[in-house]
């Protein structure tokens, strides 16, 4: 019997791996059968942790976000699109979700029962095939030429069992830990502990872990004389703990002790501190595992000597972002542990450099890093951007301080240059006279590009205001930040030339739908994704907030985040930005590291049709916010 | 007495249809089963065109399942040439066709006691039953949802007759194999439960508001 309705969905379904590889009548068969879905904006299709449905999910039309709850943070994980499929890990391994999964827009969804993609999988080994390395994320694909398993948005490989990154690998935690009640004094505590040779003890009411010592707790509290050693563990344990369940992997073990600058994780029976107290698991247990760990190499580079050391702990930087990139750990933990490991090997350098000076700086300073750096959103290292401000002194003393902190500056820029951090062509950096001054300076800096705009010093506003202190005095930073919005207030219609140096950004896609790409120069014919998709997104995020007098943000999800408190009714369009931002950057960091370049230019006949569609679907937040500028500040009167 | 005498010249299959009404039909949208269809004529006029197609498809809870479809060819002598360039079916097709009588049975039998829906309902019922008295049978005894009457239930869209082309693009959905029968039947399925959707956001959507008409709506 004819039947058109099924024959439509088939025509859908072809054009998608594994579907692609389907004889014909296996294709048919499962397209008659295929249950058609409409779902609501923010509707949910499954949870993590619930047991799989009979059916996976192809998106048909629409985008559904797959989210990973980690510690109380719902963490977008991925958006699947068009012809992407997702929910089928946990159904052929019999495995609950992982994720949950939910409309980020309204969506049309194809659901095709297991037992029918089972049979096939059965007899077809090109499908098997697939399906295995789409689950995994270091096996490439044969039919995807990314890799790993791209085009089955599957990012539920977190878990994957085959993998060589042992950060996925479920963590080896100690069972049996050692307990006391809270009335126990601290002195029996910390006998016990002697006696077991451990370096912590956890206190449990009812079996729930309540609180926890450590050695450093005695070292600080104990030792120093603060308290007695006859007082009860309660007066000096850390509380409360926290705590996850034995599902919890490496990585994120090791995101939850960044995130909460703490050692020790309470492992419990289902991952709550009000349930049974199953196990520890220190940071310790961790470094034994795996040497590649972030606080590990704080530490190490903290340690540093030389500058030698420091490009050495650079490089394995490198390895440890290419391994998290692969695992699809979300983003914003990346950039915040690769900025956290950035920031320090700044402030070592800095360190080591005030160290060959003959003397201590003659007033107080401030080291400041500017740009993606200070916006803590650069992954991959590309070149430096930095600017040095130095207490005001008397007029007298002015030529010999400047001097001094230009010789700082050059030891610093020349260390970090050989450590990997390359020199700034365009001479941005505090080892140049113009961009190392004394507070007043700055504030007459800023004050003119303020008042009198012109393209340069626009654009001079854009990379200047993401700057964020890595190493030096607050209040003078403080100060500086105050003296820039109290000049933007006097002269507000510099955000209108802000506004209109944002909607310049060349757009992303012609009016058909199709890719700009460079015309000439030695890009030609790449689509450059810096400054067609990330910077309209910086600099609008940049614009809002310095238009609600917000000081203490220059992070463009954080700003974006922000934005959505202070304008709840823009809020779903602040979150599509910080979607599309999120996507967007771990793409440019991915394409770098498989090209060891800044990723910035994509060869789009490398990209294959999901890749493209996935990009495009980054696109509308841009030209939603551009209009949104465009109407806000009065632009197409200036243009 | 006199209804069992009447109900014996009907055939079989008519009886069971009419059996299946006996039994008690659930009263909220997630527990009743929509069937939603589309017939192809050869022309507008109900007492003198002919039904050259039926397609439908089942929507329950909020799914529209491909497998509950039903897609049905008929042969017909009364064949108007000049409406072949709208629905695509030739006299003499590839197509298997069946007879009116035995199409109308095997659609009587797929819905059962089913909600009808369809964009413009009573045209598409009102050819069904035409075809129903000429087999001396009386008409359908499903409720029915009309989409275009569903549509004006919505705010600020009251006054005017919208077409199913304009529907699919206000609702943005693709215009596949507009004018078969299944394809028309599956474009207003999704339509179906777009409006359904976007009703409940407007306000608490009751089963029977689904059935009333739109100029009653400022009593709802």
């Amino acid at each position: 019997m004819k039947n058109i309705i099924a024959e439509r969905i088939y025509d859908f379904l072809k054009n998608f791996p594994p579907f692609d590889v389907l004889e014909k009548e296996q294709l048919f068969q499962i397209a008659s059968q295929v249950k058609v879905i409409y779902t609501e904006k923010g509707n949910s299709v499954f949870k993590q942790e619930e047991n799989p449905h009979h059916y996976f999910y192809v998106v048909k039309d629409g985008a559904i976000g797959l989210y990973r709850t980690l510690d109380n943070d719902e963490i977008l994980v991925d958006i699947c699109d068009e012809g992407d499929i997702f929910g089928l890990r946990p159904l052929i391994q019999n495995d609950h979700y992982l994720m949950s999964a939910k409309a980020n827009e309204e969506s049309i969804l194809y659901a095709i029962s297991v037992d029918l993609l089972k049979e096939i999988i059965e007899v077809n080994e090109k499908v098997r095939k697939f399906i295995i390395a789409s689950f995994s994320s270091n096996i490439k694909t044969p039919y995807a030429k990314s890799n790993n398993g791209h085009l089955f948005a599957n990012v539920e490989t977190l878990e994957t069992i085959n993998s060589h990154f042992s950060e996925v690998r479920t963590a080896e935690f100690s069972k049996n830990p050692i307990t006391c009640s809270k009335h126990c004094t601290i002195k029996q505590a910390a006998q016990e502990m002697s006696l077991r040779r451990v370096g912590s003890m956890l206190i449990v009411e009812d079996n729930n872990p309540i609180g926890i010592i450590t050695d450093k707790d005695l070292r600080l509290k104990i030792a120093t004389g603060l308290i007695s050693i006859n007082e009860n563990v309660s007066k000096i344990m850390s509380s409360p703990v926290i705590t996850f369940s034995k599902k919890i992997t490496i990585a994120e073990a090791q995101i939850a002790m960044i995130k909460h600058k703490i050692t020790h994780l309470c492992i419990t029976e289902n991952g709550k501190p009000t349930s049974k107290l199953i196990g520890i698991l220190s940071e310790h247990d961790i470094v034994v595992l795996h040497g590649n760990n972030p606080s590990v190499l704080i530490k190490e580079i903290k340690r540093a000597k030389d500058v030698t050391k420091l490009e050495y702990l650079k490089e394995k930087t490198l390895n440890l972002l290419k391994g998290y990139i692969d695992q699809k750990i979300p983003i914003v933990f990346i950039s915040k542990i690769i900025s956290e490991i950035n920031s320090a090997i700044t402030v070592k350098i800095i360190e080591l450099s005030l160290a060959e000076m003959d003397s201590l700086p003659p007033v107080k300073f401030g080291w400041l890093a500017l740009g993606s750096q200070g916006r803590k959103e650069q992954l991959l290292i590309t070149d430096q951007d930095n600017a040095l401000v130095f207490e005001d002194v008397k007029k007298e003393n002015y030529k010999t301080t400047k001097a001094y902190f230009l010789k700082l500056a050059k030891k610093i820029t020349y260390k970090l240059h050989n450590v990997g951090f390359e020199y700034c062509p365009a001479d941005m950096m505090a080892s140049n006279p113009k961009w190392c001054l004394s507070l007043n300076e700055w504030k007459t800096q800023f004050n003119s590009w303020i008042t009198k705009p012109s393209e340069d010093t626009i654009m001079l506003c854009t990379i200047f205001f993401d700057y964020n202190l890595v190493y030096g005095d607050k209040d003078l930073v403080k100060d500086m930040s105050n003296s820039i919005f109290k000049s933007i207030h006097t002269y507000e219609i510099f955000l209108n030339f802000l506004g209109r140096n944002a909607l310049l950004n060349p757009p992303p896609i012609s009016f058909f739908r199709q890719f700009l790409v460079e015309h000439d120069g030695e890009h030609k014919d790449q689509f450059d994704l810096k400054s067609r998709a990330l910077m309209p997104l910086i600099d609008a995020a940049r614009l809002i907030t310095l238009s609600h007098n917000i000081k203490d943000k220059n992070n463009t999800i954080s700003r974006f985040k922000k934005l959505m408190k202070i304008e709840p009714q823009n809020a779903d369009l602040y979150q599509s930005c910080i979607d599309s931002f999120k996507i967007l950057l771990r793409y440019k960091t991915e394409q770098g590291l498989k090209y060891n370049n800044s990723g910035r230019y994509i060869q789009l006949n490398k990209l294959n049709k999901s890749e493209k569609l996935k990009l495009k679907g980054c696109f509308k937040p841009i030209k939603d916010i551009q209009e949104l500028l465009n109407i806000r500040y009065n632009l197409s009167q200036m243009m | 007495m006199l209804s069992w005498f009447k109900n014996k010249k009907y055939p079989l299959f008519w009886l069971d249809y009419l059996k299946k009404f006996k039994n008690k039909q659930p009263k909220n949208i997630e527990n009743t089963r929509f069937v939603v269809f589309d017939t192809e004529t050869t022309g507008l006029e109900t007492s003198t065109d002919r039904i050259l197609s039926i397609g439908a498809v089942g929507v329950f809870n909020n799914i529209i399942d491909v497998s509950d479809n039903f897609e049905v060819y008929i042969r017909q002598s009364n064949f108007k040439a000049e409406t072949v360039e709208i629905h695509g079916i030739l006299k003499e097709g590839n197509l298997v066709k069946l007879n009116e009588d035995e199409a109308i049975e095997q659609f009587i039998n797929y819905i059962g006691n089913n909600v009808l829906v369809a964009h413009h309902t009573a045209f598409d019922i009102e050819m069904i039953n035409t075809s129903l008295k000429r087999m001396n049978l009386p008409k359908l005894k499903n409720k029915n949802i009309d989409t275009g009457i569903l549509y004006k239930k919505l705010d600020g869209r009251k006054d005017k007759h919208y077409s199913l082309d304009v529907l699919c693009d206000e609702f943005d959905i693709p215009k596949h194999d507009r004018h078969t029968a299944s394809g028309d039947a599956f474009i207003t399925s999704i339509l179906f439960l777009k409006i359904i959707s976007k009703l409940k956001q407007e306000r608490h959507v009751h089963y029977s508001d689904l059935f009333r008409i739109s100029h009653k709506k400022n009593l709802m």
